[in-house]
């Protein structure tokens, strides 16, 4: 019994490692695209619970806002709005020392003006003569920022950064090459199974060899065709019904084959009895077909709407990358050679392209699952 | 085009082919019996209507072009003039190409092997364990996001700062962290490949779990119990009943893998465009499908260099349905 429980103890231990190991980088995402995009750039998001040393440069007003006040020519302001919660901890006036003084020290500059500085970032700078020059002096802060969390990330992203149109172009891209597929699949499929017509073998045997050829195969020539339709009828080669078809066609074999073994275990007494009541195929079709196929349906919908989703190198080969029709993979991919220092443009942008995905992952699981081994233990 | 236009071409691009199906097949039901007579005749109609659309797609899509890939393999840059082999040689003698061959094999060694694994490990401890179904969940959800979205994570996790400054990329952390120099991982030639498997891996590790899951149900419960109550270790089990049980299913994933890995295109692409030697056969087609112009010879040997890898996996497929249909 005892040696039972220890190696389950040690399965249990095994599990957890896997399982912190996998979700660690998207959890990483997470967090960073909820922190302040300052903190995000020079500290961990592991970190992003503890209070983070920052260090900064400012400059102080100039002499238009100087007062003459106490036998001094004064100038007061404040490095920084004070809604942060930073705090202060050292500052120098110069470069090389930049942490010489602290709070509550008078730090003396070249020409004889003194600075003193809060930790609240107000700063009292006097001289005993006027000050000539437009531009404040330099400080040079080390602070201490609490946590930050905010949604600026996503509001910039969304709205400046154009991920919130690419979201749209996607879901114009993904919804019919979803849905189309799914319409002249289930028809094709239905006709494979439950009709008979000279040549149905050879096609199913097309089919299945279908499964299985890249879409690598087909890129050149179909952008060829594309280009002289586009050539020859003066309208865009690059267009949405253009991605929709490429993608009804890379898609179509493997929602016939699924949509094909569900048809065909469905039982011949059911068809032939609807038959003898004098019931067309469409008939048949529309009345028990489909309401049997829901569950199918909503399988290979997911399937294929994912893969959509998710695709990058359909939506980059035939679609023109404008915003009006970028989709969000070549979006993110844009910003991560235009942006690549951005991370919290990068990880909210990915984090946003991921929505609808995890959104169908939580809440259609099941069928998700019942898709992908549907489709794996047959092909 | 304003987003009010794209919702109705959208709407449009949907109902035109419901509205195919459902008038081409009304006038049949209606007038197709009073005036074709014969059932056998209406009913080839019928599989006309209901075939044409899809088989017009895959003549398109999927047929036309393995044989115009292949026609034009044998052409120059522009599929003009006939170049008899000059396509291939070139390729032969390319170092890029031959980097990214080099590269594919080591993918196709490594990502299916690894993912195969790592799922049927997971799959059997969660098994047994009562968190189990949430463990494979989490150990699943990076199957339902892109490819770029999971090298937008992985890059942040790899992300370098010079020496001097904070990491704030995960791996350098840790190497920091040990008293090691942080590395900029992407850049260091043949490493930076694993590197950038580990986030295949990381993804398809959840496709081998379900589909291992689904399979371990169906071993038979007496069989695992008789083990244990003649002692045998879990490890023993797992090696001597459970791997054999599923050797099938462990083919199927792994070939399943394997075709997926053939055309990884889209993991390169964000995190490195195939720069530091990680270029794979997809991005070298890619690239020249624009390089210079274009060059449609070059680019179709490079798409039948893929098609020749899971050309025996799609013979192997035919010979089961042949099998099947014999039954």
């Amino acid at each position: 019994m005892k040696k039972f429980s220890i190696s389950s103890l040690l399965s249990q231990l095994l599990l957890l490692f896997f399982v912190i190991i996998w979700i660690i980088p998207t959890f990483g995402l997470f967090i960073s695209s909820l922190r302040d995009k300052d903190l995000l750039a020079i500290s961990g998001w592991w970190t992003s619970l503890t209070t983070t040393e920052v260090n900064e440069i400012y400059r102080m007003s100039g002499m238009e806002s100087q007062i003459e006040e106490d036998g001094y020519f004064k100038i007061k302001g404040k490095l920084f709005e004070d809604n942060s919660g930073k705090k202060i901890e050292s500052f120098g006036i110069t470069s090389k020392k930049i942490n010489e003084f602290n709070i509550g020290d008078v730090a003396v500059f070249k020409d004889e003006s003194e600075v003193l500085l809060d930790e609240d970032g107000n700063y009292e700078w006097r001289s005993k003569t006027e000050f000539k020059k437009k531009k404040g002096k330099r400080l040079f802060t080390t602070s201490l920022s609490p946590p930050a969390f905010t949604f600026e990330n996503y509001r910039e992203v969304l709205f400046k950064e154009g991920i919130g149109r690419a979201f749209v172009n996607t879901m114009a891209v993904a919804l019919p090459s979803t849905l189309i597929p799914l319409i002249i699949c289930s028809f094709f499929a239905y006709s494979l199974t439950w009709m008979k017509f000279y040549g149905r073998d050879t096609l199913l045997a097309i089919i299945i060899a279908s499964l299985v050829v890249p879409l690598q195969m087909s890129l050149i020539p179909i952008l060829t065709i594309y280009n002289d339709f586009g050539a020859l009828f003066g309208v865009a080669a690059k267009s949405y019904p253009g991605v929709w078809m490429a993608h009804t066609g890379f898609g179509l074999a493997s929602t016939t084959f699924l949509l094909r073994n569900f048809l065909k275990s469905l039982p011949n007494e059911m068809m032939e009895a609807a038959k003898v009541d004098g019931a067309s195929h469409y008939d048949i079709f529309l009345r028990i077909i489909i309401p049997l196929s829901i569950p199918a349906f909503a399988s290979i919908f997911i399937l294929q709407f994912l893969w959509c989703w998710n695709d990058l190198l359909v939506g980059l080969v035939f679609l023109d990358q404008v915003p009006s029709e970028i989709i969000l993979t070549a979006k993110l991919k844009e910003l991560l050679g235009s942006r690549g220092e951005n991370w919290e443009i990068l990880t909210t942008g990915a984090f946003v392209s991921m929505t609808v995905p995890l959104f169908i992952f939580f809440a259609l699981q099941r069928y998700f699952i019942r898709g992908l081994v549907a489709g794996s233990v047959k092909g | 085009m304003t987003i009010l236009n794209l919702v109705f071409i959208v709407f449009l691009g949907i109902l035109f082919f419901i509205a195919y199906f459902h008038i081409s097949n009304y006038i049949l039901d209606t007038y197709g019996n009073k005036t074709l007579k014969r059932y056998n005749f209406e009913n080839s109609i019928r599989v006309i209507v209901f075939i044409t659309p899809a088989f017009i797609v895959l003549f398109i899509f999927i047929l036309y072009p393995v044989f115009e890939t292949i026609r034009l393999s044998f052409y120059d840059k522009f599929g003009r003039e006939f170049v008899g082999l000059y396509n291939y040689k070139w390729a032969i003698n390319d170092p890029e190409f031959r980097r990214s061959i080099l590269n594919n094999l080591v993918w196709l060694l490594v990502v299916p092997t690894l993912s195969t694994f790592f799922g049927l490990v997971i799959a059997n401890l969660a098994d047994r364990i009562w968190w189990g179904s949430i463990a494979k969940s989490i150990i699943f959800m990076p199957m339902a996001i892109s490819f770029v979205g999971a090298g937008v994570i992985w890059k942040f996790i790899y992300e370098y700062r010079g020496p001097e400054n904070t990491q704030i990329g995960l791996l350098n952390a840790i190497i920091v962290s040990l008293g090691y120099e942080p590395q900029a991982w992407l850049t260091i030639p043949m490493w930076n490949n694993f590197f950038l498997m580990a986030i295949m891996i990381w993804i398809q590790t959840g496709l081998a779990l379900v589909i291992f899951s689904a399979a371990l149900r169906s071993i038979p419960k007496e069989m695992l119990e008789a083990a244990r109550i003649d002692g045998a270790s879990e490890l023993k089990i797992f090696f001597s009943i459970i791997i054999p049980y599923l050797e099938q299913t462990i083919l199927v994933i792994w070939t399943l893998i394997t075709i997926i890995v053939l055309r990884i295109f889209d993991i390169i692409f964000a995190m490195t465009n195939g720069e530091w030697q990680t270029g794979v056969l997809a991005n070298l087609m890619y690239d020249w499908m624009f390089r210079g112009g274009g060059d449609s010879g070059r680019g179709s040997v490079l798409a039948i260099v893929i098609m020749i890898g899971v050309i025996p996996i799609l013979a192997w497929n035919l010979y089961k349905h042949r099998q099947e249909q014999k039954i």
